[in-house]
């Protein structure tokens, strides 16, 4: 394995493999709870979260699995994990904060199903991190992962306001939007040097 | 084995059929499972195998979750369907290996990523776990039909524009200057932002006519 420093993981992780507009992942929230700022930063935190937990379980799932020589139940123990984190965190929030949980809605057990999760999972496990480049690996991509949903949220928001034809109006505006965030994410590829 | 399915319930299954191809079609008007749509249409190739293979895992996961249906407790069928689902995705995962490890290698961890594509969960949990092995199977063929066929439109424009060529073969003449946008990133949400364009124009104006 080729020795990286913990900040160019995090760098790597959140600006220039940006999750949501490099490798795609997460798309399905990022379209969905998008449109109010304040929900955006929100669900940013919690996905954050699992990813934190999650990438910690599969670590250790990833050691016992080889160590057991049955390497084919990856995928399913790694889902596993992922969706009781989930679970936990939804009754976490149910208890804290009813209002939070009725504004993520559908969204909040749709994070199981969120790609960027089971992505850091398996893009850490690809690359042999060991544990704290994991953690740090983790926080990268959610910090990632919620900067675009925020920054996405926010033009959104001014978008309201903008008059737009017909067709446009919807997933076709908020894709066309995430391209041209995609085109200026490029510009942080030079910071890999 | 189609035409048998056709045969047994007639009319309503090949309607079940039809809807995924176009008036319910996954990516274009659901916008459902679109991180493997984007993430591997940027060739035509690449979109072709992706497309399949999510259509395998939905053909069998359907398959299953419809004839287990009535001994799966609802209070567990979310993590059941998921356990389902994250099976089949490591078959397939597998078999793409034993087929072709370039192909394994250029799809990467997006072949495991199907485990959470959320048309797959969306449809047995909407279709499947209410409906007959049969109008399943259909449900799931047209879906996964409509699906690919929708990745295939996005990685022919893409590898089209973006490289000059079609499954690998050149189509323009060699001073054809590349767009080597429609390759990256943005160029998958630009081709599926005009994409969406253009079949919600085609809607608007179907409406219109029949209004």
């Amino acid at each position: 394995m080729k020795e990286e420093s913990l900040w160019y993981i995090f760098i790597n992780a959140s600006l220039i493999n940006n999750f949501v507009l490099a490798y795609f992942l997460g798309i399905c929230p990022f379209l969905g709870v998008s449109g109010k700022m304040e929900t955006a930063t929100k669900m940013g935190g919690a996905v954050t979260f699992v990813m934190l937990i999650s990438s910690v379980c599969a670590l250790g799932i990833h050691a016992l699995l080889t160590a057991i020589n049955a390497p084919f139940l990856q995928l399913i123990s790694y889902i596993v994990v992922i969706a009781s984190t989930v679970q936990l965190v939804e009754m976490f929030i149910k208890k804290m904060s009813p209002a939070l949980f009725r504004s993520l809605g559908i969204f909040l057990p749709l994070i199981t199903t969120n790609c960027a999760i089971l992505g850091v999972a398996l893009f850490q496990t690809s690359k042999g991190y060991g544990f704290v480049e994991s953690v740090v690996y983790a926080m990268g991509a959610g910090a990632g992962f919620t900067l675009a949903l925020v920054l996405i949220a926010g033009l959104r928001e001014q978008l309201e306001f903008a008059e737009v034809p017909g067709i446009v109006k919807g997933t076709a505006l908020t894709l066309f939007i995430a391209g041209i965030l995609s085109l200026s994410f490029m510009g942080f590829a030079g910071l890999g040097g | 084995m189609n035409e048998r399915d056709q045969h047994i319930n007639a009319t309503p299954s090949t309607d079940e059929f039809i809807k995924g191809l176009w008036r319910d079609n996954p990516v274009f008007v659901q916008v459902l499972g679109m991180c493997p749509v984007l993430a591997v249409s940027n060739t035509a190739g690449n979109a072709l195998a992706m497309g399949l293979a999510t259509a395998f895992v939905l053909l069998m996961s359907n398959i299953l979750v419809s004839a287990l249906r009535n001994f799966i407790p609802k209070q567990v069928r979310i993590a059941s369907y998921i356990l389902i689902i994250a099976t089949f995705v490591t078959i397939t995962d597998y078999a793409i290996q034993a087929i072709s490890v370039d192909l394994h290698k250029s799809l990467g961890a997006f072949i495991s990523l199907i485990v959470v594509n959320c048309l797959i969960l969306s449809r047995a949990e909407a279709f499947a776990a209410k409906n007959t092995i049969g109008r399943s199977i259909m449900d799931a063929l047209g879906m996964g039909i409509g699906f690919t066929f929708a990745l295939f439109c996005l990685g022919a424009v893409r590898e089209l524009l973006g490289n000059g060529s079609l499954f690998g073969w050149a189509v323009f003449p060699e001073n054809f200057q590349a767009w080597i946008v429609m390759i990256l990133p943005a160029g998958g949400f630009f081709t599926l932002a005009l994409l969406l364009l253009g079949i919600n124009a085609i809607q608007q104006k179907q409406k219109q006519a029949e209004a």
